[in-house]
């Protein structure tokens, strides 16, 4: 399903987002004027360098972290705090290490006083999905880091918010596992049918992924290009051999490095 | 032991390094949290024979060499003695475990419930720290013979003395634990929309656990040796005092049976704090 299949409704409005840090050093300008419309079921990747206000944008969607100025509409409404319509995926799988696997899963029902006995279906059949079956019982620390992220999007899907915002999920991730986890996620998606913003720095995933990729300028984050994936889907591993994934991987590089050295030149 | 250094594979980049809670205290008490335990039954045999040979060869060795009893009795002698004076002694067993339990639980409760509201306000912690280290390295002995004038030769005046030397010790470790704030937990639970409350009972303090934990052992410890050390410097009944009676009369048996007890008692409660470490605190180890 890609931007134009959808139904043309945006999900996700973010109109001229900025957000300007103050510390003891004074102002960090994270995020400049952003604005892009994201569609209902949408896969949409955000990539640009390290430190160029990915994840300040992200944090912003979720309305963890108020935008300095600009809005953020989530089905016409403003995000004014947390909602319940969308779920966080974080940079680390973020499990608490003092409960398992399922107390883990259960956690969000129990902030949000659902009862997660109406969800048992829908949470086994999740685990059996990633491959978490038979796992209830265990430790955080006794999971690898796969397993442990795999966790966390069940614990994530389970109560079925129609948004997901994923930061670098498996950045931290060996390339096997790493692809294995695309696979998976993209898998859920077609199976749940969410909209999902999903921030990396590769290039590669971003591709793999998306029906389009925001491409982000260094701080303060800027909108420089909006990509359009022309891959067909199902995706699989393959695809990253193809020419159009080479060429297209080039591009965005060109215009990451290109407004890297804009940068430079502005800075002396 | 070269076999065991190539199979065991370190972890180099472990992210989130699982903080030790020592580290972070404000005294160091890992050998008390996480003592070495016997990894098989054949090193388990080996430390209860050393155990047995030291008690067996002070036996020994307090025969042969004629060691006066008022420097130390026989164990046997000690043995003997327990189980004869156990009559006497047992009513003040029970007079040291009421004022360590009382006096414990106020300190004990008063300590998390100050840690835990301190730990919030950083500006209001900055002012009360320094007068919790004064009374955590102060000696509540010092304030019995105070206490003593003002509360009489009750039970009273222990009861005070042992709940401020387990408060003050409770709270310096609690705080600790209120201290650790983990942004990335934090952040998931306000994405689900949590309330203070619900993040303080889910996250802060499930956090500050075991470091609570540890603060209770030793809070549970220096009580027990302030408990004993009132009974010995006020009078009145409890296990304290007959360790000043038994030594007065040169009695060194029944002295160091109860010596023997009040270790016993030690040993208890720091067994019951392992005990619930290791079934609430083990995630951090
Ligand atoms: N809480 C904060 N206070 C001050 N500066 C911040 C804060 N959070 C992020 N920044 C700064 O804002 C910029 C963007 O950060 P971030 O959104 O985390 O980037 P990314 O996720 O793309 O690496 C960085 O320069 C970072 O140092
Ligand atoms: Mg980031």
């Amino acid at each position: 399903m890609s931007a134009d299949t959808a139904n043309g409704k945006a999900k996700i409005k973010i109109d001229s987002a900025s957000k300007v840090y103050e510390t003891q050093s004074g102002y960090v300008h994270a995020l400049d004027n952003f604005s892009s419309d994201i569609q209902e079921r949408e896969l949409v990747c955000v990539v640009g360098p390290s430190g160029c206000g990915k994840t300040t944008l992200l944090w912003a969607l979720s309305g963890l972290h108020p935008l300095t100025s600009g809005t953020v509409y989530l089905d016409d409404v403003p995000v004014k705090g947390p909602h319940p319509e969308i779920g966080m995926i974080f940079q680390e799988a973020n499990l608490l290490p003092w409960r398992n696997l399922i107390k883990n899963i259960e956690f969000p029902f129990e902030i949000k006083k659902l009862n997660p006995n109406d969800y048992r279906d829908r949470i086994q059949h999740l685990l059996e999905t990633v491959g978490l079956a038979g796992f209830e019982n265990k430790y955080p620390r006794e999971l690898s880091g796969g397993m442990q992220q795999r966790a966390s999007l069940v614990r994530c899907l389970s109560f079925d918010p129609s948004v997901m915002l994923m930061d670098e999920p498996f950045g931290a991730l060996d390339a096997f596992t790493r692809d294995e986890m695309n696979l998976l996620l993209l898998k859920l998606w077609t199976e749940n049918q969410k909209t999902i913003v999903f921030v990396t720095h590769s290039i590669t995933e971003a591709l793999f992924l998306a029906d389009r990729i925001l491409v982000m300028s260094p701080r303060p984050g800027r909108l420089t290009r909006e990509f359009k994936v022309d891959l067909p889907r199902p995706r699989h591993l393959d695809m990253q051999m193809t020419p159009y994934f080479m060429e297209a991987t080039k591009e965005i590089k060109d215009i990451i490095y290109a407004s890297i050295e804009v940068e430079q030149h502005a800075d002396g | 032991m070269a076999d065991q250094l190539i199979e065991k594979i370190p972890d180099f980049d472990k992210k989130e390094s699982t903080v030790n809670v020592a580290e972070e205290g404000f005294i160091d008490w890992t050998s008390l949290t996480k003592p070495p335990t016997a990894k098989n039954m054949r090193e388990a045999l080996i430390i209860l024979a050393v155990a047995v040979a030291i008690v067996g060869g002070s036996e020994v060795l307090v025969r042969l060499f004629n060691v006066p009893n008022y420097i130390l009795p026989a164990p046997s002698k000690i043995f003997t003695a327990l189980v004869e004076s156990f009559d006497v002694i047992g009513p003040h067993i029970l007079i040291t475990l009421q004022e360590l339990a009382i006096g414990y639980s106020i300190g004990a409760v008063i300590g998390i419930v100050l840690a835990a509201v301190i730990t919030q306000i950083p500006f209001i912690e900055k002012i009360i720290t320094p007068y919790i280290i004064i009374l955590v390295t102060t000696p509540m002995l010092a304030l019995v013979p105070l206490l003593v004038l003002k509360l009489g030769f009750g039970l009273e005046p222990r009861i005070v003395a042992v709940a401020l030397a387990v408060g003050p010790m409770v709270m310096i470790n609690s705080a600790t634990g209120f201290r650790r704030t983990d942004m990335a937990k934090i952040a998931l639970a306000r994405s689900y929309g949590a309330t203070t409350l619900q993040l303080f009972i889910k996250i802060r303090f499930p956090l500050a656990l075991p470091m609570i934990i540890v603060g209770l052992m030793v809070g549970g410890i220096f009580g027990l040796l302030t408990a004993v050390g009132a009974e010995m410097v006020g009078g009145g009944g409890g296990l304290g005092s007959r360790l000043v009676f038994y030594s007065s009369l040169a009695r060194m048996e029944p002295f160091f049976a109860t010596i023997v007890i009040i270790a016993t008692i030690g040993i208890s409660m720091y067994v019951i704090f392992f005990l619930i470490g290791k079934k609430w605190a083990s995630w951090e180890a």
